[in-house]
């Protein structure tokens, strides 16, 4: 089974946002890198596919040169090769750009199954994955918290809201997002970084014409929707004073 | 004119769907607003649509509707799309919606913007404000002009009590049309996993936990916190994704949501996916290292600092007298 799993580099958890002058984007130079979350968990799947089916598992990603340190690490877990559209205006490419990139470096590939994440950390557009099946022509399901593969048919178990879920079967190829938490991580061991380091990441250049579907005007910190009380102090006197606010303020004990 | 995709299940409607009439009639300026109900059935829905002050409510009623796929609901709407050629597509942004919207505006290549929180202006010329970066910050955008633009707007975004109701909307039924061998989704009926045996939903006082617990040796710092307030333990999603707390304790959009009269959010940053769980909470409490986190924008009283010295000095004030 040849299974590609698509995966973003965002800015860690712990980043404090900081813009650029126009305020149209953040300051990259400022912020460290990460592989987005959801992601990690559709390479973990893929992983665990592949061991269970044999055959390949193909990372791709399209960013500027910067997202290789995510891309490693994901040849480091055992992915076999990687695919790499790299151009720096990917950076802050929305979904739909992004999605035609990919779909262009990864259509001759012919996968059998594409997974990504149902979301990513950054933009947060939710839409790439399912853009990206549409490119592919192939069908696809979201946010799925199980995989089961057998013969050329797959059955996926979807989330949907409020504690309810729903098997969905559908034909290969075809595409997933994947819901964190579908399977616990494995992390990179010394010998899988060593193995990285010979694996292929094949570079593809981006495809000329793609536009954008959305253009940012502005970036900026989130209006608050409440005033908050910030209390001060040590750890005692803050806990002290809102043990008081809460039973004399707010009557809540 | 802006048309609306209000969702529907077995003749009930979402609740978000009325967010989204409130955001068309916010944006309209002039426009006439459309309400399209999808389904093998959808009678009840539109006439309960039908008392919102809008044009008309529309009725797509097809067999191969009855149980959603996306393929069939792209088709559908495709179709309505090309013959309503509305300027505005809206809906809310529910898992149903994330699962066809993208394909829809695949297929049309059409602009989609999702998550929206805020509408500037008005009509095709709207601006949208949308969280990224995990809420972290706000983003303005202009969609692309592709003729339609679809827009997702953020569950508890718009308010449904503020939808203008006015009850002359005509209901008619639109044309659908289905090539049904090219659904290729076979979706069996949908679950509970398990029937939950707490319910947060009707919890007085709860105590969530969130990353910022690090660790599961960490919990009872949080349990002994709750045991001395009287609350019910929760936590976000990665806490239960790790296993540290069932499934069944999960506030936010996949879990339950919940509107106790105090909720104290510990070490959580403040995902979107978690606030919408918990923001009609009467008082929220917020203690995070992290002064920037989302959860401050939602809180009440908030306290920066380190949860493990914090929260011991909390429940040792509340054990006192």
């Amino acid at each position: 089974m040849k299974i590609a799993v698509c995966i973003k580099q965002v800015p860690t958890r712990e980043w404090q946002p900081r813009l650029t002058d126009d305020k149209t984007w953040i300051r990259e130079q400022d912020a460290s890198f990460e592989m987005n979350e959801p992601d990690a968990y559709a390479l973990e799947e893929a992983l665990r596919l592949r061991e269970k089916l044999s055959g390949e598992v193909v990372v791709c990603s399209a960013g500027p040169a910067r997202v290789q340190q995510v891309i490693r690490e994901a040849l480091a877990r055992g992915a076999d090769r990687a695919l790499h559209v790299e151009d720096n205006s990917l950076a802050a490419a929305d979904a739909a750009m992004t999605a035609d990139a990919l779909a262009a470096a990864m259509a001759d590939e012919k996968f059998d199954l594409v997974l990504t994440g149902l979301q990513s950390d950054d933009q947060g557009h939710a839409q790439m994955g399912v853009i990206l099946a549409e490119r592919l022509g192939i069908p696809h399901s979201t946010i799925i918290m199980e995989v089961q593969v057998s013969e050329n048919r797959l059955r996926v178990k979807r989330e949907l809201e409020g504690g309810w879920f729903q098997w969905i079967a559908m034909p290969l190829p075809a595409l997933l997002t994947i819901q964190s938490g579908i399977n616990q991580l494995r992390y990179a061991t010394l010998k899988g970084i060593m193995a990285a380091k010979k694996k292929e990441i094949r570079k593809v250049p981006l495809p000329a014409g793609l536009k954008p579907s959305q253009e940012i005007l502005s970036l900026s910190l989130p209006v608050r929707s409440k005033q908050t009380q910030m209390i001060n102090g040590t750890s005692a006197e803050a806990a002290k004073e809102l043990v008081r606010r809460l039973r004399e303020e707010a009557r809540v004990l | 004119m802006i048309l609306i995709v209000a969702e529907q299940r077995n003749g009930v409607l979402n609740r978000a769907s009325w967010e989204a009439i409130a955001a068309a009639q916010q944006m309209a300026g002039g426009m006439p607003i459309g309400v399209l109900a999808l389904g093998a059935s959808v009678g009840d829905a539109a006439k309960e649509l039908a008392q919102a002050d809008v044009a008309e409510v529309l009725t797509g009623e097809h067999a191969a509707l009855g149980q959603y796929t996306p393929d069939a609901f792209t088709m559908a709407l495709k179709g309505v799309i090309e013959q309503k050629k509305p300027a505005i597509v809206l809906m809310a942004h529910t898992y149903q919606a994330r699962d066809f919207a993208p394909m829809l505006a695949a297929r049309l290549r059409v602009s989609l913007v999702t998550d929206v929180t805020g509408i500037g202006g008005e009509g095709a010329s709207a601006t949208f404000t949308r969280p990224m970066f995990q809420g972290k910050l706000t983003a303005t955008v202009r969609p692309a002009p592709t003729g339609t633009v679809i827009v997702t707007v953020q569950i508890g975004a718009f308010r449904a009590d503020k939808v203008r109701r006015g009850g002359s909307a005509s209901v008619g039924p639109v044309e659908i049309a289905i090539d049904t061998a090219a659904i290729r989704q076979q979706p069996e009926a949908p679950f509970q996993e398990a029937k939950q045996a707490v319910d947060l939903s009707q919890a007085e006082r709860i105590v969530a936990v969130g990353r910022g617990i690090t660790s599961q040796d960490n919990l009872p710092l949080a349990q002994n916190l709750a045991k001395a307030m009287g609350a019910e333990l929760a936590a976000s999603r990665p806490i239960c994704d790790s296993g540290w707390l069932p499934m069944e304790r999960q506030v936010g959009s996949s879990g339950q949501t919940v509107a106790p009269r105090v909720y104290v959010a510990l070490g959580i940053s403040g995902a979107i996916q978690h606030l919408v769980g918990m923001k009609g909470s009467r008082t929220i409490v917020a203690i995070n290292k992290d002064a920037d986190a989302p959860i401050f924008e939602v809180a009440d009283y908030g306290i920066v600092g380190d949860l493990f010295e914090v929260v011991p000095a909390l429940t040792a004030e509340l054990e006192k007298k």
